[in-house]
């Protein structure tokens, strides 16, 4: 990480820069806020980088799982990291792009009784599990027990198929979901960095917009 | 008639449960709201759909 002669570029001069790009009245409410991403794979590793760069303030990071071999083709990993907890491993990516954003990492598994502890703390959840089971779960949980906090879930993004059919729709007052909505990767074998950076991006979208106080879609 | 997913359907009258398992679904695959509200997976026996009622059945795929 970082060595003795600390090359970091101080608190004030990170955050004097984001406010030149964003505006102090946005940069503060990014500054202020707390983003929850639950599963740190493609979707998440990706979530997480983009909104630590638009300098939102606080990250709760949570993935049981440990950096795969196979994970690299999309996932925001280095083959150093190979082994590691996911949740550490993009901790430590994180510092280096973002040094000042405060992180939560937990190597757990979110299920419905630790759903309200764990993400109680966050003003917006991102879904970003790989597994339908998962999600579901977790976007039940979240709207059933912790109403009124925003929830942007992905479904639908595996193979080749058009990047233009990657959307975002408001399902209800705090329900988004990214993704075709149809894509299967049972279906289609596999998943590509760039269909799944783009469903990322619009769930980091959603959540900036959110935050920015822009809820239609 | 009931709006689902956006399209008119006779399903007034029915349990959600009931729709669900005749249009396929997988329940632990999916979020149902009803008029912008989440419908506990608990209560899918329970609630009945209504004329006039808008639902959206979210059915979650693999990928991530």
């Amino acid at each position: 990480m970082w060595g003795a002669a600390d090359p970091r570029p101080s608190k004030a001069a990170m955050r004097q820069a984001l406010m030149a790009r964003h505006g102090a009245m946005l940069q503060a409410k990014f500054e202020g806020s707390t983003v929850a991403i639950c599963g740190l794979g493609g979707l998440g590793s990706n979530i997480a980088i983009a909104l630590a760069r638009a300098g939102v303030g606080r990250l709760v990071l949570i993935d049981f799982d440990q950096v795969d071999i196979t994970n690299l083709n999309r996932q925001q990993y280095k083959a150093s990291q190979l082994g590691q907890d996911k949740a550490q491993a993009l901790g430590e990516n994180l510092e280096e792009i973002a040094p000042y954003v405060s992180l939560s990492c937990h190597s757990v598994r979110l299920t419905e009784g630790n759903v309200t502890a764990l993400l109680q703390e966050a003003d917006i959840i991102c879904e970003a599990f790989d597994q339908p089971e998962a999600k579901a779960m977790l976007v039940n949980a979240v709207l059933e027990k912790l109403p009124g906090k925003y929830l942007v879930a992905a479904s639908g993004m595996a193979g080749l198929g058009s990047p233009n059919a990657i959307q975002t729709r408001r399902v209800g007052k705090y329900f988004y979901l990214c993704g075709d909505g149809a894509s299967d990767v049972a279906d289609l074998g596999s998943l590509f960095s760039p269909q799944v950076m783009l469903c990322a991006a619009h769930q980091a979208q959603t959540v900036l917009r959110i935050l920015a106080g822009e809820y239609h879609v | 008639m009931v709006t689902i997913n956006g399209e008119a359907l006779d399903a007034g009258g029915k349990t959600l449960a009931d729709y669900l398992a005749e249009a396929g679904y997988e329940q632990n695959r999916i979020a149902v709201e009803r008029n912008g509200e989440i419908v506990p997976k608990a209560s899918y026996g329970e609630t009945r759909l209504q004329d006039g009622d808008v639902v959206e059945v979210v059915n979650f795929v693999g990928g991530g």
